[in-house]
């Protein structure tokens, strides 16, 4: 127990208490500029810190490119802001490639992060575009400690079918149906596991269930610093069963062309170990979002 | 409206109710952990609400400190517990303790309270002893409010319990995050009915005990 995991505790418990607020985050979009100079972009983003802060990136480089920009911040699900995006409410909205498609067409086959990428920008509606895709990904793996993985001599999820014991792991209940998930390690690795079922999407508590021994795997996002910091082992997904979920902007037609070359820009910074970089920073020092976007701004010398 | 026939279809196939995971199973959880939770409960909380009850003493500490435990945010309270204890059912049902003692700490002291002062003292005047005081008047008299509190704390529990599947136990709860996670909104609403028509059968079974004690002589 590190004093890390207690201040997310303290901020869970926060979020816990704290009832949604009155006020519509959706209701004052929509409205951009006739006079042609640059309109007011709305941006939007996921109820999820580190989504909020890549929101944040892009608001701060639009700003600095001289374009207004509205934040409607914390949107919670797809259901809600995709229609949102599609009307033209919101302009740009940080999303992940992989999660995206599965919500546009669930039957997609794609496994590539090249792929997804194509896939995704044929099935969004109407005028709404992806631009390029960052190195960065924000997805399910399979994680084990260092020292399971160096007791069982494991570097890949299919080293895990050659374990002669009985393995649980760790995830959100949703495991139990999804494609990457109980069945699909089977029928994929023939490797077979028991879901202990822990709800808070890779977060502390999963963490302490895999440090603990409760659980031997545990389904942690790749995007999480506390991989790092406990020295855990993701397990190669040799096979392709979770999709990529790389870091990638969703943008209107409102969206011009200086716009959307300020946005690829910080896309091509965005490497993995710049997304832990903004997220660990980001938990250790528990600054908002928008000091957390400014900081990282400022260590690439992007700030003016 | 589809999503509530779908969950009532549900409800009505009875391979959902079978299996370790089917509905059947969870519901049988759910309940021995509400029965647990309240069991624990009771075993702190009568002594104490009869105590308070019975001397007057503690009283005032007694009503504030559990008006603050009823404002913890159980999901808060079992995510801290879990930080702590590890994932699996301690933790919830600590938090499932929590809120469930000021109920019945406030039943039993309320029923030794409302026993009439004459017919106390008029024990007394016979020459019982404190203890024969609590034991044959007080509590025998102040029944229906004590067992009120523990149909209340029973309420709450078994509407709650669905949080222990937030750290890794079973319960109806099991149902109702899978249904939430993967947008199976009739599976959802499945489980959210089985927690209520599980509510309602543990309230008429206390409704039911509470009128057959009436009819016990010497009861009130």
């Amino acid at each position: 127990m590190n004093k890390n995991m207690l201040a997310i505790t303290g901020v869970a418990l926060l979020a816990v208490t704290a009832c949604g607020g009155g006020d519509d985050p959706l209701d004052t979009g929509g409205d951009t500029e006739a006079d042609g100079e640059a309109g007011e972009l709305v941006i939007g983003s996921q109820r999820y810190y580190s989504n909020t802060i890549l929101a944040e990136l892009y608001a701060q480089v639009l700003e600095q490119e001289g374009y207004e920009v509205q934040r409607e911040f914390e949107i919670g699900q797809r259901e809600v802001y995709i229609p949102e995006l599609e009307s033209g409410a919101i302009d740009v909205f940080p999303e992940y490639t992989g999660n995206l498609l599965d919500y546009l067409d669930g039957d997609n086959d794609a496994a590539e992060a090249e792929t997804v990428h194509a896939e995704l920008d044929q099935a969004l509606p109407g005028d709404l575009e992806v631009l390029d895709y960052a190195e960065a990904t924000d997805q399910d793996s399979y994680v084990v400690t260092a020292d399971f993985a160096e007791e069982h001599d494991l570097s890949t999820v299919g080293d895990l079918a050659d374990v002669e014991e009985d393995l649980r792991i760790a995830s959100n209940s949703e495991f139990e149906t999804r494609p990457y998930g109980i069945e699909g390690l089977a029928e994929t690795y023939g490797v077979d596991l028991t879901l202990v079922p822990v709800e808070d999407s890779g977060g502390p508590l999963t963490l302490g269930a895999l440090l603990d021994g409760e659980v031997e795997v545990a389904n942690i996002y790749s995007a999480d610093p506390a991989i790092e910091e406990n020295d855990l082992v993701i397990l190669e997904d040799t096979e392709s069963l979770v999709l990529p979920q790389n870091v990638v902007p969703v943008v209107s037609s409102a969206v011009d062309d200086g716009a959307r070359s300020a946005l690829e820009e910080v896309q091509g910074l965005l490497t993995q170990e710049a997304l832990l970089e903004i997220n660990a920073y980001s938990q250790s020092s528990q600054a908002s979002p928008a000091d957390v976007a400014q900081w990282w701004l400022e260590e690439q010398g992007l700030n003016s | 409206m589809n999503h509530v026939i779908d969950a009532f279809e549900l409800l009505a196939d009875p391979d959902a109710w079978g299996g370790p995971g089917g509905f059947g199973a969870r519901t049988l959880e759910h309940l021995w952990y509400t029965a647990l939770a309240l069991l624990i409960s009771a075993v702190i909380a009568l002594p104490a609400g009869l105590v308070i009850g019975h001397t007057g003493r503690g009283r005032a500490l007694a009503v504030i400190s559990t008006g603050m435990v009823r404002a913890l945010p159980t999901l808060g309270l079992i995510t801290l517990a879990a930080l702590f204890l590890g994932i699996g059912l301690t933790a919830p049902m600590i938090a499932f303790v929590v809120l469930a003692v000021p109920s019945i700490i406030a039943g039993a002291y309320a029923g030794v309270e409302s026993v009439n002062p004459v017919t106390v003292d008029a024990a007394k005047a016979q020459g019982m002893s404190r203890w024969q005081v609590l034991t044959r008047v007080e509590i025998p008299l102040g029944l229906p409010l004590i067992i009120g509190g523990l149909r209340n704390a029973a309420l709450q529990v078994v509407a709650t319990a669905t949080l222990a599947a937030y750290v890794g136990a079973g319960g109806l709860g099991r149902q109702l995050f899978l249904g939430l996670r993967t947008q199976d909104y009739a599976m959802m609403l499945a489980a959210s009915i089985a927690v209520i028509l599980l509510a309602i059968v543990l309230d008429a079974s206390f409704e039911v005990t509470q009128r057959l004690l009436r009819r016990v002589p010497g009861l009130a």
